[in-house]
Protein backbone atom coordinates (compact mmCIF):
# COMPACT_ATOMS: atom_id res chain seq x y z
CA UNK A 1 0.00 0.00 0.00
CA UNK A 2 1.42 3.41 -1.03
CA UNK A 3 -0.36 6.84 -1.06
CA UNK A 4 1.35 9.13 -3.84
CA UNK A 5 3.75 10.41 -1.25
CA UNK A 6 5.73 7.65 -0.85
CA UNK A 7 6.18 6.19 -4.22
CA UNK A 8 9.04 9.17 -5.17
CA UNK A 9 11.57 7.37 -2.97
CA UNK A 10 10.54 4.68 -5.01
CA UNK A 11 12.03 6.69 -7.90
CA UNK A 12 15.23 7.41 -6.53
CA UNK A 13 16.27 4.05 -5.57
CA UNK A 14 15.38 3.16 -9.09
CA UNK A 15 17.42 5.59 -10.54
CA UNK A 16 20.28 4.32 -7.56
CA UNK A 17 19.94 0.99 -8.92
CA UNK A 18 19.98 1.35 -12.75
CA UNK A 19 23.07 2.99 -11.90
CA UNK A 20 24.74 0.63 -9.72
CA UNK A 21 23.57 -2.06 -12.58
CA UNK A 22 25.70 -0.29 -15.01
CA UNK A 23 22.32 0.54 -16.84
CA UNK A 24 22.74 2.54 -20.00
CA UNK A 25 19.95 4.84 -18.98
CA UNK A 26 21.08 8.82 -18.60
CA UNK A 27 17.87 10.40 -18.19
CA UNK A 28 18.23 11.31 -13.88
CA UNK A 29 21.53 12.45 -14.83
CA UNK A 30 20.19 15.44 -16.67
CA UNK A 31 22.04 17.27 -19.67
CA UNK A 32 25.72 17.77 -17.61
CA UNK A 33 25.56 13.41 -17.28
CA UNK A 34 24.83 13.64 -21.04
CA UNK A 35 28.00 15.29 -21.90
CA UNK A 36 29.86 14.19 -19.69
CA UNK A 37 29.25 10.61 -20.91
CA UNK A 38 29.95 11.55 -24.45
CA UNK A 39 33.19 12.98 -23.19
CA UNK A 40 34.23 10.06 -21.64
CA UNK A 41 33.05 7.84 -24.45
CA UNK A 42 35.08 9.77 -26.61
CA UNK A 43 38.37 9.72 -24.78
CA UNK A 44 37.98 5.78 -24.42
CA UNK A 45 37.18 5.32 -27.86
CA UNK A 46 40.57 7.02 -28.92
CA UNK A 47 43.14 5.27 -26.55
CA UNK A 48 41.43 2.12 -28.06
CA UNK A 49 41.54 3.15 -31.22
CA UNK A 50 45.12 5.03 -31.18
CA UNK A 51 46.72 1.71 -28.95
CA UNK A 52 45.57 -1.23 -31.69
CA UNK A 53 46.39 0.93 -34.74
CA UNK A 54 49.74 2.13 -33.39
CA UNK A 55 50.67 -1.23 -32.63
CA UNK A 56 53.46 -3.41 -34.67
CA UNK A 57 51.12 -5.95 -36.16
CA UNK A 58 48.14 -3.98 -37.10
CA UNK A 59 48.62 -3.56 -40.99
CA UNK A 60 49.20 -7.26 -40.90
CA UNK A 61 45.95 -8.06 -39.45
CA UNK A 62 44.22 -5.47 -40.98
CA UNK A 63 44.87 -7.25 -44.22
CA UNK A 64 43.50 -10.56 -43.09
CA UNK A 65 40.73 -9.47 -41.08
CA UNK A 66 39.72 -6.30 -41.93
CA UNK A 67 39.10 -6.30 -45.81
CA UNK A 68 36.53 -4.72 -46.70
CA UNK A 69 36.49 -6.51 -50.19
CA UNK A 70 36.54 -10.11 -48.78
CA UNK A 71 33.92 -8.95 -45.82
CA UNK A 72 31.78 -7.92 -48.56
CA UNK A 73 32.02 -10.52 -51.01
CA UNK A 74 31.32 -13.56 -48.82
CA UNK A 75 28.81 -11.79 -46.87
CA UNK A 76 25.76 -13.15 -49.47
CA UNK A 77 26.95 -16.84 -49.22
CA UNK A 78 27.43 -17.09 -45.44
CA UNK A 79 24.03 -15.42 -44.90
CA UNK A 80 22.18 -18.08 -47.59
CA UNK A 81 23.61 -20.69 -45.11
CA UNK A 82 22.93 -18.80 -42.47
CA UNK A 83 19.65 -19.43 -42.57
CA UNK A 84 20.20 -23.10 -41.96
CA UNK A 85 21.00 -21.63 -38.31
CA UNK A 86 18.23 -19.85 -38.21
CA UNK A 87 15.96 -23.15 -39.21
CA UNK A 88 18.15 -25.13 -36.30
CA UNK A 89 17.48 -22.55 -33.82
CA UNK A 90 13.81 -21.96 -33.89
CA UNK A 91 12.82 -25.44 -34.36
CA UNK A 92 14.79 -26.75 -31.06
CA UNK A 93 13.71 -23.74 -29.20
CA UNK A 94 9.89 -24.72 -29.40
CA UNK A 95 11.35 -28.06 -28.53
CA UNK A 96 13.67 -26.96 -25.77
CA UNK A 97 10.54 -25.04 -24.29
CA UNK A 98 8.43 -27.95 -24.12
CA UNK A 99 10.62 -30.68 -23.06
CA UNK A 100 12.40 -28.83 -20.63
CA UNK A 101 9.11 -27.72 -18.78
CA UNK A 102 8.06 -31.87 -18.67
CA UNK A 103 11.66 -32.12 -16.86
CA UNK A 104 11.09 -29.22 -14.69
CA UNK A 105 7.60 -30.85 -13.80
CA UNK A 106 8.68 -34.34 -13.03
CA UNK A 107 11.30 -33.18 -11.03
CA UNK A 108 8.55 -30.48 -9.17
CA UNK A 109 6.26 -33.88 -8.18
CA UNK A 110 6.02 -34.54 -4.41
CA UNK A 111 6.16 -37.32 -1.88
CA UNK A 112 7.78 -40.39 -1.92
CA UNK A 113 5.65 -41.96 -5.05
CA UNK A 114 7.64 -39.96 -7.51
CA UNK A 115 10.82 -40.38 -6.10
CA UNK A 116 11.82 -42.36 -9.14
CA UNK A 117 11.00 -39.43 -11.71
CA UNK A 118 12.37 -37.00 -9.70
CA UNK A 119 16.03 -38.82 -9.58
CA UNK A 120 15.67 -39.61 -13.53
CA UNK A 121 15.52 -35.58 -13.78
CA UNK A 122 18.11 -34.77 -11.33
CA UNK A 123 20.39 -37.36 -13.26
CA UNK A 124 19.28 -35.96 -16.80
CA UNK A 125 19.85 -32.09 -16.23
CA UNK A 126 22.91 -32.84 -13.74
CA UNK A 127 24.43 -35.09 -17.60
CA UNK A 128 22.43 -32.58 -19.74
CA UNK A 129 24.49 -29.47 -18.19
CA UNK A 130 27.64 -31.52 -17.57
CA UNK A 131 28.68 -32.91 -21.15
CA UNK A 132 30.11 -30.18 -23.90
CA UNK A 133 27.87 -29.79 -25.96
CA UNK A 134 30.14 -30.21 -29.11
CA UNK A 135 30.45 -33.72 -27.79
CA UNK A 136 27.04 -34.68 -27.38
CA UNK A 137 26.55 -33.47 -31.42
CA UNK A 138 29.51 -35.41 -32.02
CA UNK A 139 28.07 -38.46 -30.85
CA UNK A 140 24.84 -38.21 -32.19
CA UNK A 141 26.01 -36.74 -35.76
CA UNK A 142 28.33 -39.37 -36.43
CA UNK A 143 26.81 -41.64 -34.75
CA UNK A 144 23.18 -42.17 -35.02
CA UNK A 145 22.93 -42.18 -38.42
CA UNK A 146 26.05 -45.02 -38.62
CA UNK A 147 23.73 -47.28 -36.60
CA UNK A 148 21.35 -47.40 -40.03
CA UNK A 149 18.42 -48.22 -38.06
CA UNK A 150 15.27 -48.79 -40.08
CA UNK A 151 12.73 -45.46 -40.10
CA UNK A 152 15.78 -43.42 -37.61
CA UNK A 153 16.31 -40.31 -39.36
CA UNK A 154 19.84 -39.82 -41.05
CA UNK A 155 20.61 -36.57 -41.21
CA UNK A 156 23.18 -34.91 -39.47
CA UNK A 157 21.72 -31.52 -38.76
CA UNK A 158 18.53 -33.57 -37.24
CA UNK A 159 20.69 -35.08 -34.77
CA UNK A 160 22.46 -32.24 -34.16
CA UNK A 161 19.25 -29.99 -33.75
CA UNK A 162 18.37 -33.67 -31.31
CA UNK A 163 21.99 -32.89 -29.42
CA UNK A 164 21.21 -28.94 -28.73
CA UNK A 165 17.37 -29.61 -27.69
CA UNK A 166 19.03 -32.29 -25.13
CA UNK A 167 21.82 -30.17 -24.03
CA UNK A 168 19.59 -26.94 -23.79
CA UNK A 169 16.67 -28.34 -22.09
CA UNK A 170 18.63 -29.28 -19.29
CA UNK A 171 19.33 -25.50 -18.84
CA UNK A 172 16.27 -24.39 -19.28
CA UNK A 173 14.36 -27.22 -16.92
CA UNK A 174 16.93 -25.63 -14.36
CA UNK A 175 15.03 -21.91 -15.01
CA UNK A 176 11.61 -23.02 -15.23
CA UNK A 177 12.19 -25.40 -11.63
CA UNK A 178 13.72 -22.01 -10.26
CA UNK A 179 10.23 -20.31 -11.56
CA UNK A 180 8.18 -22.97 -9.99
CA UNK A 181 10.10 -22.81 -6.94
CA UNK A 182 9.64 -19.02 -6.57
CA UNK A 183 5.74 -19.42 -6.85
CA UNK A 184 4.40 -19.49 -2.59
CA UNK A 185 2.96 -22.81 -1.94
CA UNK A 186 0.10 -20.66 -0.45
CA UNK A 187 -0.62 -20.25 -4.38
CA UNK A 188 -1.23 -24.28 -4.70
CA UNK A 189 -3.25 -24.44 -1.24
CA UNK A 190 -5.18 -21.79 -2.30
CA UNK A 191 -6.07 -23.97 -5.94
CA UNK A 192 -6.63 -27.07 -4.22
CA UNK A 193 -8.80 -25.61 -1.24
CA UNK A 194 -11.06 -24.45 -4.20
CA UNK A 195 -10.96 -28.17 -5.74
CA UNK A 196 -8.80 -28.45 -8.44
CA UNK A 197 -6.35 -31.44 -8.97
CA UNK A 198 -3.01 -30.99 -8.77
CA UNK A 199 -2.53 -31.08 -12.26
CA UNK A 200 -4.84 -28.25 -12.68
CA UNK A 201 -3.18 -26.16 -9.98
CA UNK A 202 -0.20 -26.57 -11.79
CA UNK A 203 -1.52 -25.66 -14.94
CA UNK A 204 -3.94 -22.26 -14.19
CA UNK A 205 -1.95 -21.28 -11.02
CA UNK A 206 1.71 -22.38 -10.30
CA UNK A 207 3.12 -22.67 -13.72
CA UNK A 208 1.62 -19.26 -15.77
CA UNK A 209 3.22 -17.21 -12.25
CA UNK A 210 6.35 -19.57 -12.70
CA UNK A 211 6.98 -19.13 -16.38
CA UNK A 212 6.14 -15.79 -16.35
CA UNK A 213 9.29 -14.79 -13.77
CA UNK A 214 11.64 -16.65 -15.60
CA UNK A 215 11.16 -15.11 -19.27
CA UNK A 216 14.42 -13.18 -18.83
CA UNK A 217 16.57 -16.02 -18.10
CA UNK A 218 14.82 -18.37 -20.38
CA UNK A 219 15.80 -15.55 -23.18
CA UNK A 220 19.17 -15.54 -22.05
CA UNK A 221 19.35 -19.33 -22.52
CA UNK A 222 18.60 -18.80 -26.12
CA UNK A 223 20.79 -16.39 -26.89
CA UNK A 224 24.01 -18.56 -26.29
CA UNK A 225 21.35 -21.49 -28.49
CA UNK A 226 21.76 -18.95 -31.24
CA UNK A 227 25.62 -18.89 -31.13
CA UNK A 228 25.88 -22.48 -30.70
CA UNK A 229 24.42 -23.46 -34.02
CA UNK A 230 27.77 -22.91 -35.11
CA UNK A 231 28.73 -26.14 -33.61
CA UNK A 232 26.73 -28.34 -36.12
CA UNK A 233 29.17 -26.73 -38.41
CA UNK A 234 31.75 -28.97 -37.17
CA UNK A 235 29.65 -32.05 -38.15
CA UNK A 236 30.46 -30.89 -42.16
CA UNK A 237 27.37 -29.17 -42.70
CA UNK A 238 27.33 -26.39 -44.30
CA UNK A 239 25.75 -23.40 -41.78
CA UNK A 240 27.12 -19.86 -41.53
CA UNK A 241 30.10 -20.81 -39.26
CA UNK A 242 31.27 -23.66 -41.90
CA UNK A 243 30.89 -21.87 -44.81
CA UNK A 244 32.73 -18.69 -43.05
CA UNK A 245 35.89 -21.75 -42.57
CA UNK A 246 35.54 -22.65 -46.10
CA UNK A 247 35.86 -18.92 -47.46
CA UNK A 248 38.57 -18.36 -45.02
CA UNK A 249 40.81 -21.45 -46.21
CA UNK A 250 39.69 -20.76 -49.89
CA UNK A 251 41.49 -16.65 -49.56
CA UNK A 252 43.88 -16.99 -46.59
CA UNK A 253 41.94 -14.05 -45.24
CA UNK A 254 39.64 -13.92 -41.97
CA UNK A 255 36.85 -11.32 -43.53
CA UNK A 256 34.68 -14.32 -43.53
CA UNK A 257 34.70 -14.53 -40.20
CA UNK A 258 33.77 -11.19 -39.56
CA UNK A 259 31.05 -11.60 -41.73
CA UNK A 260 29.68 -14.72 -40.12
CA UNK A 261 29.93 -12.61 -36.89
CA UNK A 262 27.96 -9.76 -38.16
CA UNK A 263 24.96 -12.29 -38.73
CA UNK A 264 25.60 -13.79 -35.12
CA UNK A 265 25.52 -10.67 -33.75
CA UNK A 266 22.53 -8.93 -35.74
CA UNK A 267 20.13 -11.54 -34.55
CA UNK A 268 21.32 -12.30 -30.79
CA UNK A 269 21.89 -8.62 -29.71
CA UNK A 270 17.93 -7.65 -30.78
CA UNK A 271 17.11 -10.48 -28.45
CA UNK A 272 19.23 -9.51 -25.47
CA UNK A 273 17.69 -5.79 -25.69
CA UNK A 274 14.36 -7.47 -25.88
CA UNK A 275 14.95 -9.47 -22.67
CA UNK A 276 16.22 -5.83 -20.74
CA UNK A 277 12.90 -4.41 -21.88
CA UNK A 278 11.00 -7.32 -20.44
CA UNK A 279 13.04 -7.29 -17.39
CA UNK A 280 12.31 -3.52 -17.16
CA UNK A 281 8.45 -3.68 -17.83
CA UNK A 282 8.45 -6.28 -14.68
CA UNK A 283 10.12 -4.04 -12.00
CA UNK A 284 8.14 -1.43 -13.27
CA UNK A 285 4.47 -3.45 -12.61
CA UNK A 286 5.98 -4.66 -9.24
CA UNK A 287 6.54 -1.53 -8.43
CA UNK A 288 3.08 0.31 -9.90
CA UNK A 289 1.54 -1.98 -7.99
CA UNK A 290 1.97 -0.62 -4.70
CA UNK A 291 -0.63 1.74 -5.83
CA UNK A 292 -4.12 1.05 -5.81
CA UNK A 293 -6.14 3.53 -8.80
CA UNK B 1 -26.34 -35.24 12.01
CA UNK B 2 -24.13 -32.08 12.16
CA UNK B 3 -22.99 -30.10 9.22
CA UNK B 4 -19.48 -30.70 10.38
CA UNK B 5 -18.59 -33.04 13.21
CA UNK B 6 -14.79 -33.64 14.67
CA UNK B 7 -13.68 -36.62 16.63
CA UNK B 8 -10.05 -37.07 18.48
CA UNK B 9 -8.44 -35.04 15.72
CA UNK B 10 -4.93 -35.28 16.28
CA UNK B 11 -1.79 -33.68 14.47
CA UNK B 12 1.39 -33.14 14.67
CA UNK B 13 4.30 -31.44 12.84
CA UNK B 14 7.08 -33.33 13.56
CA UNK B 15 7.71 -33.80 17.32
CA UNK B 16 5.41 -30.33 17.89
CA UNK B 17 1.69 -32.15 18.67
CA UNK B 18 -0.04 -29.01 17.51
CA UNK B 19 -3.33 -30.74 17.80
CA UNK B 20 -4.11 -33.31 20.99
CA UNK B 21 -7.33 -34.62 20.34
CA UNK B 22 -9.94 -32.54 19.31
CA UNK B 23 -13.87 -32.80 19.55
CA UNK B 24 -16.35 -30.19 17.70
CA UNK B 25 -19.90 -30.22 16.05
CA UNK B 26 -21.05 -27.60 14.14
CA UNK B 27 -24.68 -27.72 13.19
CA UNK B 28 -26.61 -26.10 10.00
CA UNK B 29 -26.39 -22.61 9.79
CA UNK B 30 -24.02 -22.16 13.39
CA UNK B 31 -21.28 -20.14 13.04
CA UNK B 32 -18.09 -21.03 15.56
CA UNK B 33 -15.65 -18.83 16.17
CA UNK B 34 -11.82 -20.25 17.56
CA UNK B 35 -10.42 -17.90 19.98
CA UNK B 36 -6.80 -18.26 21.03
CA UNK B 37 -3.41 -17.47 21.34
CA UNK B 38 -0.95 -17.57 18.42
CA UNK B 39 0.01 -21.10 17.73
CA UNK B 40 -2.61 -22.75 19.59
CA UNK B 41 -3.47 -24.32 16.89
CA UNK B 42 -7.18 -22.16 15.13
CA UNK B 43 -4.76 -22.35 11.58
CA UNK B 44 -3.90 -26.17 11.79
CA UNK B 45 -7.27 -27.22 12.94
CA UNK B 46 -8.96 -25.37 9.65
CA UNK B 47 -6.39 -26.57 7.40
CA UNK B 48 -7.32 -30.17 8.73
CA UNK B 49 -10.63 -29.71 7.94
CA UNK B 50 -10.19 -28.36 4.23
CA UNK B 51 -7.68 -31.57 3.98
CA UNK B 52 -4.99 -29.33 3.23
CA UNK B 53 -2.84 -31.08 5.90
CA UNK B 54 -3.97 -34.76 6.88
CA UNK B 55 -4.77 -36.04 10.34
CA UNK B 56 -2.66 -38.01 12.38
CA UNK B 57 -5.46 -39.27 14.44
CA UNK B 58 -9.28 -39.22 14.49
CA UNK B 59 -11.72 -38.37 11.73
CA UNK B 60 -13.75 -35.46 9.93
CA UNK B 61 -17.43 -35.73 9.11
CA UNK B 62 -19.26 -33.70 6.75
CA UNK B 63 -22.76 -34.05 7.06
CA UNK B 64 -22.52 -37.56 8.16
CA UNK B 65 -20.06 -38.59 5.40
CA UNK B 66 -16.44 -39.20 6.62
CA UNK B 67 -14.13 -36.95 4.57
CA UNK B 68 -10.85 -38.37 6.27
CA UNK B 69 -11.12 -41.86 5.14
CA UNK B 70 -8.87 -43.28 2.79
CA UNK B 71 -9.61 -43.23 -0.87
CA UNK B 72 -11.79 -40.21 -0.81
CA UNK B 73 -12.01 -37.94 -3.62
CA UNK B 74 -10.42 -35.03 -2.09
CA UNK B 75 -11.30 -32.41 -4.77
CA UNK B 76 -14.64 -33.31 -4.58
CA UNK B 77 -14.70 -32.76 -0.46
CA UNK B 78 -12.95 -29.76 -1.00
CA UNK B 79 -15.17 -28.17 -3.60
CA UNK B 80 -17.82 -28.50 -0.55
CA UNK B 81 -15.72 -26.89 1.59
CA UNK B 82 -14.70 -22.93 1.29
CA UNK B 83 -11.36 -21.23 2.69
CA UNK B 84 -10.19 -17.88 3.20
CA UNK B 85 -6.68 -17.44 3.92
CA UNK B 86 -4.92 -14.57 6.12
CA UNK B 87 -3.13 -13.58 2.88
CA UNK B 88 -5.93 -13.60 0.86
CA UNK B 89 -3.87 -15.79 -1.71
CA UNK B 90 -5.83 -14.46 -4.98
CA UNK B 91 -4.09 -15.69 -8.12
CA UNK B 92 -2.27 -12.58 -9.14
CA UNK B 93 -2.11 -13.07 -12.67
CA UNK B 94 -5.68 -13.38 -12.88
CA UNK B 95 -8.06 -10.46 -12.93
CA UNK B 96 -10.42 -10.66 -10.15
CA UNK B 97 -13.32 -12.25 -12.63
CA UNK B 98 -10.92 -15.30 -13.61
CA UNK B 99 -9.90 -15.29 -10.04
CA UNK B 100 -14.16 -15.84 -9.07
CA UNK B 101 -14.43 -18.26 -12.08
CA UNK B 102 -11.15 -20.55 -11.75
CA UNK B 103 -13.15 -22.98 -9.24
CA UNK B 104 -16.91 -22.96 -11.09
CA UNK B 105 -14.99 -23.52 -14.54
CA UNK B 106 -12.10 -26.10 -13.93
CA UNK B 107 -13.80 -27.68 -10.61
CA UNK B 108 -17.14 -27.66 -11.45
CA UNK B 109 -16.70 -27.59 -14.96
CA UNK B 110 -19.39 -25.26 -15.21
CA UNK B 111 -19.73 -23.85 -19.17
CA UNK B 112 -18.40 -19.89 -19.17
CA UNK B 113 -21.13 -18.13 -18.99
CA UNK B 114 -22.76 -19.89 -16.21
CA UNK B 115 -19.79 -19.54 -14.34
CA UNK B 116 -19.39 -15.73 -15.54
CA UNK B 117 -22.67 -15.00 -14.86
CA UNK B 118 -22.22 -16.60 -11.12
CA UNK B 119 -19.04 -14.76 -10.64
CA UNK B 120 -20.71 -11.21 -11.56
CA UNK B 121 -23.74 -11.74 -9.22
CA UNK B 122 -21.26 -12.21 -6.54
CA UNK B 123 -19.21 -9.59 -6.96
CA UNK B 124 -21.91 -7.15 -7.42
CA UNK B 125 -23.23 -8.33 -4.42
CA UNK B 126 -20.69 -7.72 -2.45
CA UNK B 127 -19.45 -4.08 -3.94
CA UNK B 128 -16.84 -5.44 -6.30
CA UNK B 129 -18.40 -5.61 -9.57
CA UNK B 130 -16.60 -2.56 -10.73
CA UNK B 131 -13.52 -4.51 -10.56
CA UNK B 132 -14.19 -7.16 -12.50
CA UNK B 133 -11.11 -6.46 -14.55
CA UNK B 134 -8.61 -5.19 -12.38
CA UNK B 135 -5.78 -7.73 -11.24
CA UNK B 136 -5.21 -8.11 -7.72
CA UNK B 137 -2.66 -5.80 -6.85
CA UNK B 138 -4.60 -2.95 -7.77
CA UNK B 139 -7.03 -3.29 -5.01
CA UNK B 140 -6.60 -2.77 -1.60
CA UNK B 141 -6.11 -5.34 1.23
CA UNK B 142 -9.94 -4.93 2.35
CA UNK B 143 -11.36 -5.47 -1.43
CA UNK B 144 -8.76 -8.13 -2.02
CA UNK B 145 -9.93 -10.02 1.07
CA UNK B 146 -13.48 -9.64 -0.13
CA UNK B 147 -12.66 -11.15 -3.70
CA UNK B 148 -11.37 -13.68 -1.75
CA UNK B 149 -14.55 -14.86 0.33
CA UNK B 150 -16.56 -14.37 -2.88
CA UNK B 151 -14.00 -16.73 -5.00
CA UNK B 152 -14.74 -19.38 -1.82
CA UNK B 153 -18.46 -18.31 -2.04
CA UNK B 154 -18.65 -19.20 -5.94
CA UNK B 155 -18.17 -22.72 -5.33
CA UNK B 156 -21.15 -22.28 -3.21
CA UNK B 157 -19.77 -24.30 -0.30
CA UNK B 158 -21.33 -26.23 2.60
CA UNK B 159 -19.16 -24.87 5.10
CA UNK B 160 -17.12 -21.59 4.73
CA UNK B 161 -13.54 -21.71 6.76
CA UNK B 162 -11.99 -18.23 7.96
CA UNK B 163 -8.45 -17.88 8.87
CA UNK B 164 -7.97 -15.09 10.46
CA UNK B 165 -9.28 -12.80 7.76
CA UNK B 166 -8.47 -9.95 8.89
CA UNK B 167 -5.37 -9.67 10.62
CA UNK B 168 -3.81 -8.92 7.62
CA UNK B 169 -5.38 -5.34 6.76
CA UNK B 170 -4.86 -2.34 8.10
CA UNK B 171 -7.43 -1.43 11.06
CA UNK B 172 -9.76 0.80 8.55
CA UNK B 173 -10.00 -1.61 5.97
CA UNK B 174 -10.88 -4.53 8.46
CA UNK B 175 -14.79 -3.13 8.97
CA UNK B 176 -15.92 -4.13 5.38
CA UNK B 177 -14.41 -7.48 5.51
CA UNK B 178 -16.39 -7.96 9.03
CA UNK B 179 -19.34 -6.67 7.39
CA UNK B 180 -19.66 -9.37 4.23
CA UNK B 181 -18.82 -12.09 6.65
CA UNK B 182 -21.63 -10.52 8.90
CA UNK B 183 -23.87 -10.96 6.17
CA UNK B 184 -22.99 -14.19 5.34
CA UNK B 185 -23.81 -15.21 9.23
CA UNK B 186 -27.35 -13.87 8.55
CA UNK B 187 -27.68 -15.37 5.16
CA UNK B 188 -27.28 -18.48 7.65
CA UNK B 189 -23.93 -19.95 5.73
CA UNK B 190 -22.21 -22.48 7.95
CA UNK B 191 -19.17 -21.00 9.14
CA UNK B 192 -15.67 -22.01 11.38
CA UNK B 193 -13.73 -18.82 12.34
CA UNK B 194 -10.55 -18.49 13.77
CA UNK B 195 -10.16 -14.99 14.50
CA UNK B 196 -8.77 -12.32 16.87
CA UNK B 197 -11.51 -9.93 16.47
CA UNK B 198 -12.87 -10.52 19.79
CA UNK B 199 -15.81 -8.60 19.65
CA UNK B 200 -16.33 -9.16 16.18
CA UNK B 201 -16.95 -12.88 17.52
CA UNK B 202 -18.97 -11.60 20.54
CA UNK B 203 -21.62 -10.18 18.07
CA UNK B 204 -21.69 -12.74 14.62
CA UNK B 205 -21.14 -16.30 16.78
CA UNK B 206 -23.05 -18.44 17.95
CA UNK B 207 -20.56 -19.64 20.15
CA UNK B 208 -17.18 -19.96 21.10
CA UNK B 209 -14.53 -22.02 21.29
CA UNK B 210 -11.34 -21.50 23.38
CA UNK B 211 -8.38 -23.22 22.03
CA UNK B 212 -5.20 -23.88 24.35
CA UNK B 213 -2.24 -25.88 23.41
CA UNK B 214 -4.32 -27.96 20.74
CA UNK B 215 -7.37 -28.31 22.81
CA UNK B 216 -10.70 -26.93 23.00
CA UNK B 217 -9.87 -26.26 26.95
CA UNK B 218 -13.89 -24.50 26.87
CA UNK B 219 -16.83 -23.56 24.85
CA UNK B 220 -20.28 -21.79 25.10
CA UNK B 221 -21.87 -19.20 23.77
CA UNK B 222 -19.97 -15.84 23.51
CA UNK B 223 -21.37 -14.24 26.59
CA UNK B 224 -20.73 -17.25 28.79
CA UNK B 225 -16.77 -17.13 27.34
CA UNK B 226 -16.19 -13.55 27.15
CA UNK B 227 -18.30 -12.61 30.67
CA UNK B 228 -17.82 -15.91 32.66
CA UNK B 229 -14.88 -17.86 31.82
CA UNK B 230 -14.66 -21.08 34.03
CA UNK B 231 -10.73 -21.79 33.06
CA UNK B 232 -8.46 -20.28 34.53
CA UNK B 233 -6.33 -20.15 30.94
CA UNK B 234 -9.45 -18.57 29.23
CA UNK B 235 -9.49 -15.75 31.81
CA UNK B 236 -5.75 -15.51 31.17
CA UNK B 237 -6.04 -15.17 27.45
CA UNK B 238 -8.83 -12.49 27.74
CA UNK B 239 -7.28 -10.61 30.69
CA UNK B 240 -4.35 -9.83 27.52
CA UNK B 241 -6.93 -9.36 24.90
CA UNK B 242 -8.17 -6.68 27.26
CA UNK B 243 -4.82 -5.10 28.07
CA UNK B 244 -4.05 -4.55 24.48
CA UNK B 245 -7.26 -3.37 23.76
CA UNK B 246 -8.65 -5.49 21.29
CA UNK B 247 -11.94 -6.14 23.75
Amino acid sequence: MASEGDRRPDLEVEARRSRLLGGLSLEAEGARGVAIALLSTAVFVTVVVVAISQSPGWPEVHRVFFSWDDIRGTFPEIARAFVLNVKIFVVCEVFILVFALLIAVLRSLPGPVFFPLRALAIIYTDLARGVPTILVIALLGFGAPALQLEGVPTSRVFWAGVGLVLIYSGYVAEVYRAGIESVHPSQEAAARSLGLSRAQALRFVILPQAVRRVIPPLLNDFIGLQKDTALVGTLGVIEAFNQSQIDANASFTFGSYLAAAVLFVAITIPLARFTDVLIARDRRRRQASGAFA
Amino acid sequence: MSALALEGVRKSFGANEVLRGIDLALEEEEVVCLIGASGSGKSTLLRCVNLLEPLDAGRILLHGEEITRRGVEVNRIRQRIGIVFQAFNLFPHMTVLRNVMLGPREALKLPRGEAEARALELLGRFGLADRRDEYPDRLSGGQQQRVAIVRALAMRPQLLLLDEVTSALDPELVGEVLNVIRELAEGGMTMLIATHEMGFAREVASRVCFLDAGLILEEGPPDAIFSHPTEARTRQFLERIVQAGRL
